[in-house]
C-alpha cells in the first residue's frame, strides 16, 4: 500500500492492484475463462463484421420485439453466472463439514450467496420476465411499439449497466459479503468498509432507474394503445398480468432507490440513517426495503400466472376458465401485496397484534391465488389438452408451486416463523415457489413464444430434456432443504460440525447438479433448433393454433407489427377472428409511421455504469466527468426533433407479398 | 379512438382492421400519462424521505432540534419564492395557449429567477446550519432533514436546467407542439415541486419548531 506515491488516491482513487483477486484460484480461473470467452466472441464478431450491424439493428434499436430479445439473452447468461455461484454454494456444503473446511473460506462464500441472489432475482428473473412482457404486449394488444421506444432501449442498457457494475466486482475488488438485501448496520460502513457493498449499491441504483422507467412505459403502452374495441376486460390475461406487474414496479421500485440512496449516504456521506449511534435506526431499513421487496416477488411471479394462463387455453383449445375471476384475482394480489410487507421480519419484535395483522394479510394472498389454481384446472377438464412443452412446464409449476405455496402459509403463522425465520426451511420456500413459478413460467414463455420471435419451433427432444431435468433436480436439491430447515439448520453457513447432517447436503448438491442438466440441455435445445429450423419452420405465424393477438401476424413479425391495426371484437381476439372467417388484407397498404433508431440510450447509460464505478472506487473527478457527460448527452438527446420515420407503403407491399408467398407455398 | 368503422361488411363478416387513412396512436399521445407517472414515483421517493424524516425526524442525539435551527421567516421568504414561481409559471402557460412565444420566454425567465431565488436562500441556510455544527452527520434528525430538503432542492435545480434547455428550444423553433408537450411537462414538474414544498414546510419546518 504504501508504495503508491501521493497522487495516486486523486487519479485512481481507492484502486490499488491489490484488489485484483490474482491469489484467488477461483476467480483467476474464471477471469481467464471469461477473458478467452470475451475475446473469443469479439474476434468472431470482428471477423464477421457484425459491429456495425449489432449496432445499427440492434443496440440502437428501438423496436420492442428486438429489445424483448436482448433482455431473454441478458437473463440467460445471467443464469449461467447465477447457477454457477448455486453449484459453488451446493459444493461447499456438501462437503464442508468437521476437520474438512470445504474449498470456500467464509468471506469468500459469503460473496457468493450475496451475488447469487442478487444476480438471480435482479438480472435473471428481472431481464426474463421484463423481456417477456416487452416482447409479446404490443403484439397482444395490436400496437406497433410500446409508448417511449426510446425510453425502453435506454431502460434495458441502464440493466446491463447493473449487470456490468457486477461483473465488474468478480474480477477488481469484490462484492458484498452482507446477503441479498444488504441489511444495515452489517452493510454499513463501519462493518462493511470494502467496495464491495457499493458496487452493490450503484448497481442495484442504476438497473432500477432503468426498471422503473420500462414500468411506465409498459403502462402507458396497455393504456394508451390497445386497438380499438379491446377494452379493458377484453385484453388477453398476459397483458392484464403484465399491466399489473408494471403498476407495482412503479409503485415499489422508487422506494428500493430511496432506500438504497439513504444508505449510499450513510455509506459515502457519514449520515446516520441506519447506524447504531446518533439516532439511527437499523429497522427502519428492513421496513423499507422489504416494501420494495415484497411486492418485488409479485412482480416476477404474476406475469408467470399470466404466462401459464396463456398456456393453459391455447394448449386446451378452449377459452381460459374464468376470466373475469382471474383479473380480479390478479389484482387482489397486485394490492394485497403491499400489505404483507413485515412478513419478512415477524421477529423483530413489532408484538403480537402487528404481527398478526401482517400473518393474516399475508395468509388472504393465497386465496387469489389457489382461484387461479383452480382457474387453470377447469381450463383443462374437459379441454383438448396437448402436451407441449410449454404445457408440461405448466402442469409441474401447478403441482410445485401448490407445494410452495403451502410452506409459504406456514411460513405466514407468526409463531411457527420465530422457530422458522432464518432457517433453510426459509430457503426452501422461496426457491421452491421462485423456480416453480417464475423459472418454469419462464421456460414455459420461451418454450411457447420462440417461434413467434424466431419462426421456428424449439426442439422437442431437448425441451423434454430440460424439462425433466429441472423438474426432479428442483425436488431433489429443495426437499432435503426443508427437513434440514425443520431440523433447525440456518441459512448462508459455509461449515457445519454435526456429520448426521451432511448425507441431506449432499442429496442437495446432486439436485443441484441435475438442474446444471436442466441448463445445459436448454442450451444445446436452441443450438439443436437452430441447426434445424428449416425442419422446425413454422410460416403461419400461428404454430399452436393460438388464441390472441400475437398469433395474427407473421413469426417473426415485420417492424411494424400489424399491417393494419387490428379491430377486437371480443376476448381471444384472434381465435374470434379465425373462427368468424377472417382473411388477411392483401391491398389497401398505407406509409406506417414509426420511430428512429438512437444511440442515445447506449451512450446515457454507458456514462452511468462509467459514473457508478468511479463512485466505488472514490474517483471522485471521473465521477464528475460522467455525471456531466449524463447531463450533457441527455440534453443533446432533446434537440434531436427528428425521431420518427414513415415505413413506406412499397415496403408494407413487398413485405406482406413475401409472407404471402410463403403462406402459399406452405399449403402447396 | 377511430370511430365510425363499421363493425360488419355487407357480407355480415366483421370488420378486423382499421382501414382509415389515420393512424390509430400518434407519438407523444401518451406522454401526459407518462409523466404523470413519472411524477407519482418521484413522489414515492419523498414519500420514503417523508417517512424517514417521521420516524427519525425526533433522535436529535443531544445535538440541536429543529426549534434550535429553524428560521421560519427566513423560510416562509423562501416558500413565497416557490409559490411566486408556480403562479409566473402558471403564466407562461396561459401564454403559451395564447401562442405568445416571447411572453412565454418572459414569464419562464422571471419563473426560473424565482427558482434561482429559492435556491440560493435554500443554500445560505443549509451553510448557515452547517456553520453552527448542524451537519447531517450530526443526528438522524439532521440527516433526514438534509436528505428530504436536500432532495427536494435537487430537484429544483434540474427544474431550472431544464427550464433553460426549454427556453433554447422555444426560441429556436417556436411553440411546435414537442415544445408544447415539453413545457406542459415541466409544468407538471414545477408544480409538483410546489406540492413537496408545502408538505415540507409543515411537516419539516412548523411541525418541528413545536416543542
Amino acid at each position: 500500500m504504501n508504495s503508491y506515491p501521493d497522487w495516486w488516491p486523486l487519479v485512481f482513487g481507492r484502486f490499488t492492484f491489490e484488489a485484483i483477486p490474482y491469489h484467488e484460484p477461483i476467480l483467476v480461473a474464471t477471469f481467464a475463462a471469461v477473458a478467452i470467452g470475451g475475446l473469443g466472441l469479439f474476434a468472431l464478431i470482428t471477423k464477421l463484421g457484425a459491429w456495425g450491424y449489432l449496432w445499427r439493428e440492434w443496440f440502437t434499436s428501438v423496436d420492442h420485439k428486438k429489445i424483448g430479445i436482448m433482455y431473454m439473452v441478458l437473463g440467460i447468461v445471467m443464469l449461467l453466472r447465477g447457477f454457477a455461484d448455486a453449484l459453488m454454494m451446493r459444493g461447499q456444503q456438501a462437503i464442508a463439514f468437521g476437520a474438512n473446511e470445504g474449498y470456500l473460506p467464509p468471506h469468500h462464500y459469503d460473496q457468493i450467496f450475496t451475488a447469487h441472489g442478487v444476480i438471480m432475482i435482479f438480472f435473471v428473473a428481472m431481464p426474463l420476465v421484463t423481456g417477456l412482457m416487452n416482447y409479446v404486449v404490443p403484439l397482444q394488444i395490436g400496437a406497433r411499439d410500446v409508448a417511449f421506444p426510446f425510453l425502453n432501449n435506454f431502460s434495458f442498457w441502464m440493466t446491463v449497466g447493473g449487470v456490468v457494475l457486477v461483473m465488474a466486482s468478480l474480477f477488481v475488488g469484490e462484492f458484498a459479503k452482507v446477503g441479498w438485501l444488504a441489511y444495515p448496520p452489517l452493510s454499513g460502513k463501519a462493518y462493511s468498509p470494502g467496495v464491495g457493498m457499493d458496487y452493490y449499491l450503484w448497481a442495484l441504483q442504476i438497473a432500477g432507474v432503468g426498471t422503473t422507467l420500462s414500468g411506465i412505459n409498459l403502462i402507458a403502452t396497455i393504456v394508451k394503445m390497445r386497438a380499438p374495441g379491446m377494452d379493458m376486460m377484453k385484453m388477453p390475461v398476459f397483458t392484464w398480468t403484465a399491466l399489473c406487474t408494471n403498476v407495482l414496479i412503479v409503485a415499489s421500485f422508487p422506494v428500493l432507490a430511496g432506500t438504497v440512496a439513504l444508505l449510499t449516504l450513510d455509506r459515502y456521506v457519514g449520515t446516520n440513517f441506519f447506524t447504531n449511534d446518533l439516532g439511527g435506526n437499523p429497522m427502519m431499513y428492513v421496513n423499507l426495503i422489504w416494501i420494495w421487496g415484497h411486492p418485488e416477488v409479485y412482480i416476477l411471479i404474476l406475469p408467470c400466472f399470466g404466462i401459464y394462463s396463456e398456456v393453459a387455453s391455447t394448449f386446451c383449445g378452449k377459452r381460459l376458465f374464468g376470466y373475469a375471476s382471474m383479473v380480479y384475482a390478479t389484482v387482489v394480489i397486485t394490492i394485497l401485496s403491499y400489505l404483507v410487507w413485515l412478513h419478512h421480519f415477524f421477529t423483530m419484535g413489532s408484538g403480537a397484534s402487528v404481527n398478526s395483522f401482517f400473518g393474516i394479510t399475508t395468509m388472504i394472498i393465497s386465496i387469489p391465488t389457489g382461484a387461479k389454481i383452480f382457474n387453470w384446472l377447469f381450463t383443462m377438464y374437459r379441454g383438448r389438452i396437448r402436451f407441449e412443452l410449454p404445457m408440461m412446464w405448466l402442469l409441474a409449476f401447478m403441482i410445485t408451486f401448490v407445494i410452495g405455496g403451502m410452506t409459504g402459509v406456514m411460513l405466514a403463522v407468526p409463531p411457527a416463523d420465530f422457530v422458522l425465520h432464518n432457517s433453510l426451511f426459509l430457503i426452501a420456500h422461496f426457491h421452491n415457489v421462485i423456480i416453480g413459478g417464475v423459472v418454469f413460467g419462464a421456460f414455459a414463455g420461451i418454450n411457447y413464444w420462440f417461434p413467434k420471435a424466431f419462426g421456428f419451433k424449439l426442439d422437442d427432444f431437448w425441451g423434454k430434456m430440460s424439462f425433466w431435468f429441472w423438474v426432479i433436480g428442483f425436488y431433489v436439491a429443495f426437499m432435503p432443504l426443508y427437513v434440514l430447515g425443520l431440523m433447525g439448520v440456518t441459512r448462508r453457513v459455509n461449515h457445519f460440525d454435526d456429520p448426521s447432517l451432511q448425507i441431506w447436503f449432499v442429496i442437495a448438491a446432486i439436485g443441484a447438479v441435475l438442474i446444471l442438466f436442466g441448463i445445459l440441455s436448454f442450451l444445446v435445445q436452441i443450438v439443436v433448433s437452430v441447426m434445424n429450423r428449416e425442419k422446425l419452420r413454422d410460416v403461419t405465424g400461428d404454430p399452436w393454433n393460438g388464441r390472441t393477438l400475437e398469433w395474427a401476424t407473421s413469426s417473426p413479425p415485420p417492424a411494424y407489427n400489424f399491417a393494419f391495426t387490428p379491430m377486437v371484437h371480443d376476448h381471444d381476439s384472434w381465435a374470434d377472428m379465425k373462427k368468424r372467417g377472417y382473411q388477411r388484407p392483401l391491398e389497401g397498404f398505407r406509409p406506417i409511421h414509426m420511430p428512429k433508431n438512437t444511440g442515445a440510450g447506449v451512450i446515457i447509460s454507458a456514462f452511468a455504469t462509467i459514473c457508478g464505478l468511479a463512485l466505488v472506487w472514490y474517483v471522485w473527478w471521473l465521477a464528475a466527468l460522467s455525471f456531466l457527460a449524463i447531463i450533457v448527452t441527455a440534453i443533446a438527446h432533446s434537440f434531436n426533433y427528428d425521431r420518427d420515420y414513415n415505413i413506406p407503403a412499397e415496403e408494407v407491399v413487398r413485405e406482406e407479398e413475401r409472407r404471402s408467398r410463403a403462406l402459399a407455398a406452405a399449403r402447396v | 379512438m377511430s370511430k365510425a368503422t363499421a363493425h360488419q361488411t355487407d357480407g355480415g363478416v366483421p370488420v378486423f382492421h382499421v382501414f382509415e387513412d389515420k393512424e390509430v396512436h400518434h407519438p407523444g399521445d401518451s406522454t401526459m400519462l407518462g409523466f404523470w407517472m413519472y411524477l407519482m414515483s418521484d413522489c414515492l421517493i419523498f414519500a420514503v424521505l417523508f417517512a424517514t424524516y417521521g420516524v427519525l425526524g425526533r433522535n436529535y442525539a443531544a445535538g440541536p432540534s429543529g426549534a434550535d435551527l429553524f428560521d421560519l421567516k427566513l423560510v416562509a421568504v423562501n416558500t413565497a419564492m416557490l409559490l411566486f414561481s408556480s403562479i409566473t409559471y402558471g403564466f407562461a402557460m396561459l401564454a403559451m395557449e395564447k401562442g405568445r412565444k416571447a411572453a412565454v420566454q418572459g414569464w419562464l425567465v422571471v419563473t426560473a429567477l424565482f427558482g434561482l431565488a429559492f435556491l440560493s436562500i435554500e443554500l445560505y441556510e443549509f451553510h448557515h446550519m452547517i456553520a453552527e455544527g448542524a451537519t447531517p452527520m450530526r443526528s438522524a434528525f439532521l440527516s433526514s432533514f438534509f436528505t428530504l430538503v436536500g432532495t427536494h432542492g435537487l430537484h429544483v435545480t434540474f427544474g431550472l436546467i431544464w427550464l433553460t434547455v426549454l427556453l433554447v428550444q422555444v426560441g429556436q423553433r417556436g411553440l411546435i407542439p414537442e415544445n408544447r408537450r415539453r413545457l406542459m411537462c415541466l409544468s407538471m414538474f414545477w408544480h409538483f415541486l410546489d406540492v413537496i414544498w408545502i408538505g415540507v414546510f409543515t411537516f419539516v419546518y412548523l411541525m418541528g419548531v413545536l416543542k
